[in-house]
């Protein structure tokens, strides 16, 4: 921070498990809780009917810098994220050039923090430009300025077992993860969208679960095996939520994560051939999609995580086969998950949100600044949400520079009204400051 | 109805009013009036991404019989890799004003999206769309099947009809389960599990994987043409193992019962997926296949783009309104 952080007066939100209290908020820290009136220094926020809540943490993000600025940038993403309530993003390796040397997550990591309104701690490839052959330099990236500590080839799945044994044993000497793109990439030649009764009948070539499944099974017990931490990016199966399920009831040191959009969407979305919901791993059948939300609401899955990937129009313009995989995420995470999971009629737990958006994250990458409880003396890094409301997603009016989101027409329940980082308001009333 | 991109967009009421059309159509070819005025200052365009020499100039000939202009438009070996050339090559023959747009694309949905996308204000017949379908093969093959069998109404109950060789990749099998269902066949696909899509269980069909235990009791065996390269993708051992299993060879074409028929979307591979005396008995309607797909295709240009003549001179004479 550059300027001086102006006092913050947060009057009347609903606290989880707190209830409704006034949060003051001094250098960048929450200095005192209780009931207060304005002391004429500080700037209020009227957050009567509003829930206050740590700021979420994505460990799954596509930022496309450097190198596809033309489908997003370091800067677009980040207005992206404070709209989404983000305070700490996660960018993926496969970038061009790929994140696999100190020099190139130090720069992503800076750009990050020139943008003064949210984190960026960039996650390191596992294997030089992604290949699956040689191991990039961990420690390399581990010990820069960036102190990388999730590694992940997302996008290819280390695929190698010999080479993913040696990754996640590797990496424990700084205590880092490997978060693996689970995907067994012979059953899946060309694979297009979920194989099942939708793929069949439109003559796409199907990607089955079991290539997710047969993946995340080997690393469970090469995970077990050599004693490390093992992070599954993106589950999407009822059999891969069985896996982590056993794997967590063994001890095995795994943690899963699932997108907004494996909660909601189905590949019954395909029909019509429109490609912004061509995704990689796919939607899947409806089975799925309830096997997942029961599996974050009972802790099996960890957290929710974006895998925002933006791409230009020419990209999804076009055949299916030809498109891109991905969807945009960040904006529209927090609606799209409270939608999953009230569908069957239940109420919000905003905790389980708390949890599974900031907390868990936080606790997964080490990011000790992001996901804590509010209590004084935490940091202020906060979101403000008026459950009441809800948001028409337009495809044109995102923040992001790509608008590819799925959800386009949509009314999203819940509407982020406020994204505090570090101590400053970093959006308000959906508009990045 | 303005697009025929899937047999799914078809009710059996209108495909039985399209193959209906295609009788009377070629009724009146064998009489004096070889080419009908009907579409005469129309422009159809045969978009292909794909070689097929006889689908396009089976369209051709139906468009041409029905005094229609034919630009063939072969996009084949310019770049689809970004998908560019479908969206640009739509919004040229938009720009030139074509009312009927063919297209043959390798991807799934070519059609659908070129219909969908608002590129392109044409009427779209899909003539082939990766491993989707082909509704005009289905409906020439239903339309032979009928002639054959005398259906007069096009009503193919009692009907048994083998599909055999490579489902999972054919389109025309796509096509012709959902079109000889509707018209109310009963259909048993044969094929090694291997070439089998994986949700077929749900496509209210039989599914054999022995060809001598069905081919007494089938009133039509319709063989597919079989791909070389399905063998290095370990779909099957050999062209000889998968002939000697599913081929129509000389003693099943021998077991055939007294009548039923063979049909092949063509071109053949005589000595794989057929034996040359099956491809040449009586009991073989593929040249027919030929003929009638002409009067098929007519039909369905008939229908498409017959009825909107006059809407069709309004807009044209709206100068510089764009669409």
């Amino acid at each position: 921070m550059t300027q001086a952080r102006p006092h913050l007066l947060i009057k009347g939100a609903a606290i989880v498990g707190e209830g409704r209290q006034d949060l003051r908020i001094t250098d960048g820290r929450i200095s005192e809780m209780g009931n207060f009136q304005p002391n004429g220094n500080e700037t209020v926020i009227e957050a009567d009917g509003l829930v206050l809540l740590p700021a979420f943490v994505d460990l799954h993000t596509h930022v496309r810098e450097p190198g596809r600025e033309d489908a997003e940038t370091i800067e677009t993403a980040s207005r992206a994220a404070v709209i989404g309530g983000y305070s700490a993003i996660s960018p993926m390796a496969n970038t061009h050039p790929v994140a696999d040397t100190a020099g190139v997550v130090e720069q992503v990591y800076r750009l990050g923090q020139q943008t003064g309104r949210v984190d960026l701690f960039p996650i390191g490839a596992v294997t030089k430009d992604l290949m699956g052959e040689q191991l990039s330099e961990m420690s390399a990236m581990a010990e820069s300025e960036a102190r990388v500590r999730i590694f992940s080839d997302d996008g290819k799945c280390v695929f190698d077992p010999l080479v993913m044994r040696r990754a996640l044993e590797y990496v424990k000497t700084f205590d880092g993860v490997i978060a693996q793109h689970a995907q067994e990439p012979r059953l899946t030649q060309g694979a297009q969208m979920n194989e099942g009764s939708v793929s069949a009948e439109l003559g796409l070539t199907g990607w089955p679960a079991i290539a997710e499944e047969s993946i995340i099974a080997r690393d469970i017990l090469l995970a077990e095996h050599v004693g490390s931490r093992l992070h599954i990016c993106h589950l999407t199966t009822a059999g891969g939520v069985e896996l982590v399920r056993w794997a967590k009831s063994r001890g095995v040191r795994v943690t899963a994560e699932v997108t907004p959009h494996h909660l909601l969407l189905t590949d019954e979305m395909a029909r019509g051939y429109d490609a912004v919901y061509k995704v990689n791993p796919p939607l899947r059948s409806h089975a799925d999609v309830l096997a997942l939300r029961a599996g974050l609401i009972d802790g099996t899955i960890d957290i929710v995580a974006t895998d925002h990937a933006p791409h230009p129009g020419e990209d999804k313009d076009c055949e299916w086969q030809s498109a891109a995989f991905g969807m945009l995420g960040l904006e529209t995470a927090l609606g799209v998950v409270v939608q999953a999971l009230t569908e069957s009629g239940s109420r919000i737990d905003w905790k389980l949100i708390a949890d599974r958006m900031a907390i868990a994250p936080a606790r997964i990458a080490g990011y000790a600044e992001h996901g804590q409880s509010i209590t004084v003396g935490s940091s202020a890094n906060l979101v403000l949400v008026d459950p009441m409301s809800s948001r028409t997603v337009n495809r044109e009016s995102m923040a992001s520079m790509s608008k590819n989101t799925p959800y386009d027409g949509m009314t999203l329940p819940t509407r982020i009204t406020h994204t505090i980082y570090g101590g400053v308001v970093v959006m308000e009333s959906g508009v990045a400051l | 109805m303005r697009h025929l991109l899937s047999i799914n967009d078809l009710t059996p009421e209108s495909a039985r009013e399209f193959l209906t059309t295609a009788a009377e159509l070629e009724r009146v070819s064998e009489g004096q009036m070889k080419k009908l005025p009907t579409l005469r200052g129309r422009t159809v365009v045969n978009l292909f991404f794909e070689d097929s020499t006889r689908t396009r100039i089976s369209f051709e000939s139906a468009a041409k019989r029905l005094s229609a202009d034919v630009i063939n438009f072969s996009a084949k070996g310019s770049s689809v890799s970004k998908g560019e050339s479908l969206k640009d090559t739509a919004q040229t023959l938009q720009a030139m004003g074509a009312d009927g747009v063919i297209i043959r694309h390798s991807a799934s949905g070519a059609a659908q999206k070129l219909a969908d996308s608002g590129w392109i204000s044409a009427s779209v017949i899909n003539a082939g769309d990766g491993t989707h379908e082909h509704p005009t093969q289905a409906l020439l093959d239903a339309f032979t099947i009928a002639q054959e069998f005398d259906r007069d109404s096009f009503d193919l109950s009692g009907l048994t009809i083998a599909i055999v060789g490579d489902i999972l990749h054919s389109r025309v099998a796509r096509s012709n389960v959902l079109l000889l269902k509707k018209l109310g066949a009963s259909i048993i696909l044969v094929a090694p599990p291997t070439l089998l899509p994986v949700a077929v269980d749900g496509w209210g069909v039989r599914v054999e994987f022995d060809l001598d235990e069905v081919i007494e009791i089938c009133d039509v065996v319709m063989t597919l043409r079989i791909q070389h390269e399905r063998m290095a993708d370990s779909y099957f051992p050999s062209l000889a193992e998968y002939s000697r299993g599913y081929g129509l060879d000389d003693a099943r074409l021998a077991r055939m019962k007294a009548g039923a028929a063979i049909l092949h979307p063509g071109p053949m591979n005589r000595g794989v997926e057929i034996s040359s005396s099956a491809a040449d008995s009586p009991r073989s309607l593929v040249l027919q296949q030929v003929r009638n797909g002409v009067f098929v295709r007519m039909a369905v240009l008939y229908h498409l783009l017959g009825g909107a003549h006059e809407t069709h001179q309004i807009s044209h004479s709206r100068i510089g309104e764009k669409s």
